[in-house]
């Protein structure tokens, strides 16, 4: 009798016959796994980790401050998102503050200040994707210092803050409440 | 069989819509691409003086030729006959030769062994205006589809950085964070694990987002447009988790591109071990750069923004990781002014594409109304059709092979008798589930209970087309 071979899978592992499944498995690979791939050294999974948590868990070293968050804004970010940070169309940057108060209401404005839950999300999206025209060239310490910049014009923190991994993992967003799990199906039609 | 008319180019007036600029731009965006599209037909239909009896397309010149009921006004010698210098995208231009049997044709392989399509077939995707090129959006032709499947070079497409150029030579995928042994794997690594192939759509959770609050664009390209139908083949993404040992408590992923945006979304990690795959091949090639190449994440139902393309890391995590595309963007603020987050799944729905908007039918007679259905929960079951506005429906007869997570086609016989009709579809899926009108969502999430403003995600209502006496079809949503 022909067997056919097969190769491990979880459903097969749940629904089949676990002792045919471990069998055939042996034959074809004689391990426990493929074993493709290599074992990544730190530094290269360092270089590409660059995510932030909104717990705090991932924030590199560095800091900065609002005044120097000033001048990277200016010459980093005002030409897309405004020198006041109220967006500008034409180049497609939206705005980043203001609308506190505006979401669920006619007038809904999204930006950093009234609709973003975490301080972490600016950090790591500045980070990893801004400015537009050279993504990912800003340095840990310019990072700091554009998110105290923005954090301050959307009176979150004080003009006189320094923004670190510590100080940042504290901030708390004003719309940090203001979101939900999906409850779908929310329409009960079935049949 | 069809008419094109002469187009429309009038939309209503959004000043009375009262909603946030936001959601204000993307519409104007949706309007200016499907009014470019239709406005380069009208260019055409002027300069060959035949504002009758074409297939309603922005280069329908190209085609040349009557069917059906037109027939009569080609035998009456108004066929049009218009050279164009360039062929369409995708195509190449050759010589019409006035009797193809009497010279030898084109040289075998002469195309260098890679085919395109006839220079006489010009269906592409638009483009939403957005103010860079790099940030942008395409929709897929439905009108002109046939079957289940879109071709790769029509599948919608979603860029938040632009495409990049990705030699897979050099290019590896590694998987970290809690689990045993933290893996790189190079393409070819990846291509060695066991394989599978699934036939799933992807669409995009803003798929639709002129349509919540009145009848807006005109054509099924623009209001459904954001959803494709490939075959793609990978690696299934538990056999990588069991290669990396997941440790306890982990709970999510992060799916991290490689593109200027290094594009980010949380995945739970249930989804991950169940029909998650890491693919490299699209409709039995490699995946075209624009779908991810060389490699991208599936997840089958999923809202298409999840499905991370030139995928780059996944990190196994215990939380999720709030990244900007799953805080900011992609979340839907409903009645009560909280959003809801991490609404993954594409519910069922459905979509007449013949007869659709801006086509002209040139009579009574017969017609055979077709379309699509889907569902990010599983097979469809049923498609009903309604001609009546909702009044009755008949089952549709649905084309297999009917797979879960799938473009699925419908037909459905109709004998028009040349008055104003109101056609629709609806879908249900394998779960009971019935594809809902507009206003029973709009109840539940919002719309009406604050009619100023509206959800730009996650609309999956039923779709109505208003046929004319003349024939003329337009966008009749929330009329069923």
């Amino acid at each position: 009798m022909i067997k056919k071979l097969t190769v491990p899978s979880r459903g097969a592992k749940v629904a089949a016959g676990a002792v045919v499944v471990t069998l055939s498995f042996a034959a074809v690979a004689g391990a426990e796994t493929f074993g493709f791939g290599t074992t990544p050294t730190e530094q290269e999974i360092a270089a590409i980790d660059i995510d932030v948590m909104s717990d705090g868990r991932g924030y590199p070293e560095g800091s900065g401050t609002v005044a120097q968050g000033k001048e990277v804004y200016a010459s980093k970010c005002a030409a897309c998102h405004g020198e006041n940070m109220e967006g500008v169309k034409e180049a497609g940057g939206a705005a980043l503050i203001g609308g506190r108060g505006t979401i669920g209401t006619p007038k809904t404005k999204k930006t950093v200040e009234s609709y973003w839950p975490y301080a972490s999300t600016l950090f790591d999206y500045t980070k990893r994707a801004m400015p537009f025209n050279e993504p990912g060239s800003l340095s840990n310490d310019e990072v700091y210092a554009v998110s105290a910049y923005i954090l301050h014009k959307a009176n979150i923190i004080d003009a006189n803050a320094t923004m670190n991994a510590e100080t940042m993992s504290k901030v708390e967003m004003p719309n940090k409440d203001g979101f939900i799990a999906d409850p779908r199906p929310d329409i009960f039609n079935y049949r | 069989m069809t008419k094109a008319k002469n187009p429309d180019l009038t939309y209503p007036d959004l000043s009375s819509y009262e909603i946030p600029e936001d959601k204000l731009a993307q519409i104007e965006g949706m309007r200016d691409a499907e009014k470019r599209a239709l406005m380069a037909r009208k260019a055409e239909l002027e300069e060959c003086e035949c504002r009758e009896g074409m297939f309603p397309n922005p280069m329908a010149s190209r085609r040349s030729f009557f069917a059906g009921a037109a027939a009569a006004a080609a035998a009456a010698g108004s066929l049009p006959v218009v050279a164009r210098a360039a062929a369409p995208p995708g195509a190449k231009e050759f010589e019409v030769p006035s009797d193809p049997t009497k010279v030898q044709g084109r040289l075998t392989n002469d195309d260098g062994g890679y085919g395109s399509r006839s220079q006489f077939e010009d269906e592409v995707r638009w483009r939403f205006p957005t103010k860079t090129k790099e940030s942008s959006w395409t929709m897929t032709p439905l009108a002109a589809g046939m079957g289940m499947i879109t071709p790769s070079g029509l599948h919608f497409e979603r860029h938040h950085g632009g495409i990049p150029t990705i030699n897979p030579a050099s290019h590896s995928l590694i998987v970290h964070g809690m689990c045993d042994k933290p893996k790189k794997y190079s393409v070819a690594d990846l291509k060695r694990f066991p394989s599978d192939s699934r036939i799933n759509f992807i669409e995009c959770s803003g798929n639709g987002l002129t349509e919540f609050k009145a009848p807006y664009l005109k054509t099924v390209q623009g209001t459904h447009g954001l959803t494709s139908t490939s075959e793609w083949t990978g690696v299934p993404l538990s056999t990588i988790l069991d290669e990396v040992g997941v440790k306890p408590g982990a709970a999510w992923i992060l799916a991290e591109g490689a593109d200027a945006a290094v594009m980010t979304r949380s995945v739970p990690i249930d989804k991950a071990w169940s029909d998650a795959m890491i693919a490299y091949g699209q409709n039995g090639e490699a995946l075209r750069p624009e779908q991810g190449y060389p490699i991208r994440l599936m997840l089958p139902g999923y809202e298409g923004n999840t499905h991370i393309k030139w995928l780059r890391r996944l990190e196994i995590s215990d939380k999720p990781f709030q990244t900007r595309e799953e805080t900011s963007k992609y979340t839907d603020v409903v009645k009560d002014g909280k959003a809801r987050q991490f609404s993954f799944t594409m519910e069922a729905k459905s979509v007449i594409t013949f007869p659709s908007g801006e086509m002209k039918l040139p009579g009574p007679g017969f017609y055979e109304i077709t379309g699509l259905a889907w569902s990010g929960r599983g097979r469809v079951k049923d498609v009903e059709v309604s001609t009546d506005g909702g009044k009755t429906w008949h089952l549709a007869s649905l084309q297999g092979p009917i797979l879960p997570i799938c473009h699925t086609r419908f037909r459905f016989p109709w004998m028009w008798d040349g008055n104003p009709a109101l056609i629709a579809s609806r879908c249900i899926d394998e779960t009971g589930y019935m594809q809902p009108t507009i206003a029973s969502i709009n109840e539940v999430r919002g719309v009406n209970g604050h009619p100023k403003f509206a959800s730009i995600y996650h609309l999956n209502g039923i779709m109505a087309w208003a046929i004319g006496a003349d024939g003329s079809v337009v966008n009749a949503a929330h009329k069923v």
